[in-house]
């Protein structure tokens, strides 16, 4: 008799936020049995921290929107490196899932015609943004998880997996423990759907939960899928940096899109002087035409005014806020000043009741009455698991992967909004990709013994070591490798020595060790997510160290320019090699002429 | 430096005791960063449900000096010095360990409510005003800490009650422009609302400010009454038909 549980899925999903959710209700809507592992309870995945809003071209306050620019918004965010099959796919179908999320109960905002509300967000041209106040995340998961639980799949909660397992070169299943009793599990799956989302925890100030280890990047990699585009690690411009108990948790960038203003110590409005001379003219050049954009928009009105110079793409926000805080010009506690607190206190607290909140009960700021203290904070990874647009699958065959942890789709650096979008479009493709696979595939694959007993002995060998190094000591070191070498500005020199650093972590990791026994024990659960971490951080390093450029969220300091002769042509992969890191270059797909057609056009007039 | 002396339950399935930990104070801590050092520093095996960290997703419920909180929203600095701060896991469900409860219940409650179902010709047109009162409902980020106050719970038991959470769970769902579930029967007979008196202890707690008892269950026990109690509703509905 084995120790370990078994239970058998056609399709097993990995990751019950956004994306997970997603595919696992597409999955079982085609009538393959589905299992959903979460590592927390049921409905707690980081999605329900994406405040500002879902990004879809449904023109409902501008009716000017539309597919081709929401591609056009999110090819040039990223900086033209992304999978642009996974982009036109992104934008042609956000508005048919969003539309679908209201008709399983979502409750968005609404505009005076009783149509969905769409606020402005940095990077996007028109209003986009499908929001409720600034809790968007939190309804669209609400949402999914009650409309899965109507569908009969199973859910496994507080439950991790710590590998994957093939037959030859196909999925088979996955092993691991429940966080409660630390008992194991064995899941066996004809396809496995990676909805893990991202690495933020290898990062000091980050405004990622403790979920954010890396684990479908790092499950993925050692089953052989490939990873691209690590090194585009975005930070958002606008985390709390007071008090520092809550330092790196998120300001939505809806503070901005409502008209928040960011200024310097000195009180200069410091935006306008780092926009990027190619989308300058999309933005306002004088404080009057910003006010009359923002009037306008809060009174539901269009206007010839350009945006505010705050609603750049993200990479520009968090280098400029970066740079005056450098300069000496930041705010008390390391920060910048973003300001709302010149609109009517009443509509703020309507439209942003999380923040007002946030900042009230965390850090007695009355937003309504003074302005925040906002900085960098490691917020999403663009790189991840390369997938097929189409189906989301990897290049192991049944494992598929969606959402955060996969690749592609956002290139150099990801618009607001487009990260909740991407969950539901490509959660749905990898579900019915999945479902799809498990149906043709012929046979059952089998599951050795051996590898479910290497899984177990690996889980077990950190109890075996009490008086092992901490992993709360590793954990911390491995923040600091990052932050200090891996961060916002590289340099060649700065991620060698990170990387050398890597490499003597991991060979402390396998001494790492713990107390206690199995059940609920976060010190044996951290010591297994190092493992993770470790792996995402090389990646990223590699990957930056190679990228001799600056592009997106990836800059260095050492080569400022954007080179699109050489680097605008190829993605970097990441594989594994035995126990070596492989990385190639491989050239980026070549978009078809219709669509490098919309790039040639004249811009589109900003709304 | 200031120092706060924390008192946390430790243990496996009730069989405890209070150990007491000495924490330094930062500015602006709240109690779960003193949980975090405690970890850090102390014992790596404590264990304690987080995720958000800011109040968002309704994981690091607990009791602290007795009161049902979230650990992430317990600032330090409301507490005097050399204050002793119990901290204890929520009470209402089976305890796993430390500062976890098992609150694996609360999940299947929710299953049993009938689905958000709109008419099937519905246009999607509808307005603000609308559903203002239906978002109240859906801020609710599932900690549970109303589920631990509520005295039908907690003191009676009765798990044939399905608490306060879903009772906004079931307005929220009822008062939607859109769905067309007669849900009366269902809150009378299995979800049990004629257990609830009204004491608003659950409103007490909620840390989303949600008006539990005034906006949700109150209402909902009027639309039971009318269904069920009321001789002249019942009469009108017999000639003019069982409307929405």
């Amino acid at each position: 008799m084995a120790d370990y549980e078994i239970h058998e899925h056609d399709v097993l999903v990995i990751g019950a936020g956004g994306a997970g959710l997603r595919a696992a209700i597409e999955a079982s809507s085609m009538g393959v049995s589905v299992g959903l592992v979460c590592k927390s309870l049921l409905g707690k995945a980081h999605t329900v921290m994406a405040e500002g809003g879902v990004a879809a071209a449904l023109a409902n306050v501008d009716p000017k929107d539309g597919w081709e620019t929401h591609f056009q918004d999110t090819m040039k965010g990223g900086k033209m490196l992304n999978n642009w099959r996974m982009a036109q796919l992104h934008a042609q179908e956000a508005p048919e899932r969003v539309k679908e999320l209201e008709r399983w109960g979502a409750v968005f905002d609404r505009t005076k015609n009783g149509k969905i509300l769409q606020r402005a967000f940095g990077g996007h041209t028109y209003k986009r943004l499908c929001h409720v106040g600034d809790r968007t995340g939190l309804e669209m998961i609400r949402t999914l998880q009650d409309r899965g639980v109507h569908q009969g799949i199973k859910v496994y909660m507080e439950c991790c997996v710590s590998r994957l397992l093939k037959d030859g070169d196909k999925i088979a299943g996955a092993f691991g423990y429940y966080r409660e009793d630390g008992r194991f599990v064995l899941f066996k799956a004809k396809a496995i759907v990676l909805a893990t989302g991202g690495v933020g925890k290898s990062f000091t100030v980050t405004s990622n939960s403790w979920e954010y280890t890396g684990d479908g990047h790092a499950l993925a990699y050692d089953a052989g899928a490939d990873l691209i585009d690590m090194e585009f690690v975005q930070f958002h411009p606008t985390g709390m940096v007071w008090p520092p108990g809550v330092r790196g948790i998120l300001v939505t960038e809806g503070v901005r899109g409502e008209g928040g203003i960011l200024r310097n110590k000195d009180g200069e409005r410091f935006m306008y002087k780092y926009l990027p001379e190619s989308t300058k003219k999309d933005f306002a050049e004088t404080d009057e035409e910003a006010k009359r954009w923002v009037d306008a928009a809060l009174a539901g009105q269009q206007t010839d005014a350009r945006r505010p110079p705050e609603l750049s793409t993200r990479d520009n926000v968090a280098r400029a806020i970066y740079q005056e805080v450098k300069a000496g010009r930041g705010s008390p506690h390391g920060g910048v000043f973003l300001d709302i607190s010149y609109q009517d206190p009443e509509r703020v607290k309507k439209k942003l009741p999380s923040m007002y909140h946030q900042f009230k009960d965390l850090a007695d700021v009355d937003i309504t009455a003074g302005p925040m203290e906002v900085g960098p904070t490691m917020h999403y990874i663009m790189g991840g698991v390369r997938v097929d647009a189409e189906t989301a699958q990897t290049r192991v065959p049944g494992l598929f992967a969606a959402g955060e942890c996969s690749g592609g789709m956002h290139g150099a650096n990801r618009l607001g909004g487009n990260s909740l979008s991407d969950l539901i479009v490509f959660g749905k493709r990898a579900g019915a990709g999945a479902a799809e696979y498990a149906k043709k595939l012929e046979g059952k694959p089998t599951v050795s013994d051996d590898a479910v007993k290497a899984a177990q002995e690996e889980m077990e060998a950190p109890l075996s070591r009490p008086d092992g190094k901490n992993p709360y000591d590793i954990a911390k070191q491995l923040n600091q490798i990052m932050s200090t070498h891996v961060g916002i500005y590289r340099e060649e020199k700065e991620l060698e020595a990170g990387i050398a650093k890597l490499e003597e972590l991991k060979e402390q990791v396998k001494h790492v060790g713990v107390k206690g026994n199995r059940a609920y024990n976060p010190g044996w659960h951290l010591c297994r997510d190092l493992r993770n971490m470790i792996i995402c951080s090389e990646a990223i390093a590699r990957s930056a160290l190679s990228r001799k450029e600056s592009r997106g969220a990836h800059s260095r300091l050492d080569y400022e320019n954007t080179d699109d002769e050489v680097w605008g042509h190829v993605n970097s992969a990441i594989s594994r090699d035995g126990d070596k890191m492989k990385l190639e270059l491989t050239p980026k797909p070549e978009m078809p002429a219709e669509l490098k057609a919309l790039f040639q056009k004249k811009e589109p007039v900003n709304a | 430096m200031r120092e706060a002396l924390l008192k946390v339950f430790r243990g496996e399935k009730d069989n405890g005791e209070y150990v007491t930990y000495k924490v330094p104070i930062e500015e602006g801590m709240v109690v779960l960063d003193a949980i975090h050092y405690i970890q850090a520093m102390y014992d790596p095996n404590l264990a304690v449900r987080w995720n958000c960290k800011a109040a968002k997703c309704g994981s690091c419920s607990a009791e602290v000096n007795g009161r049902p909180s979230l650990m992430c929203k317990s600032r330090m600095d409301k507490f005097v010095d050399g204050e002793e701060i119990t901290v204890q896991p929520i009470k209402s469900f089976p305890h796993v360990k430390d500062l976890v409860s098992d609150v694996s219940w609360n999940y299947r409650a929710n299953e049993k409510i009938p689905a958000f179902t709109p008419a099937p010709d519905a246009d999607w047109t509808f307005y603000q005003e609308d559903i203002d009162r239906v978002q109240e409902f859906r801020k609710c980020i599932e900690c549970f800490l109303c589920q631990d106050v509520c005295h039908v719970i907690r003191d009676h038991d009765r798990k044939d009650f399905l608490g306060p959470r879903f009772m906004v769970r079931s307005a929220g769902l009822d008062m939607h422009p859109l769905d067309t579930v007669e849900r009366a029967k269902f809150l009378k007979e299995e979800g049990g609302i004629g257990l609830c008196n009204i004491t608003k202890c659950c409103t007490e707690v909620c840390p989303e400010s949600i008006h539990i008892t005034d906006n949700a269950i109150i209402p909902l026990k009027e639309r039971v009454v009318d269904e069920f109690y009321d001789p002249i509703a019942k009469f009108l509905k017999s000639v003019f038909g069982n409307k929405k």
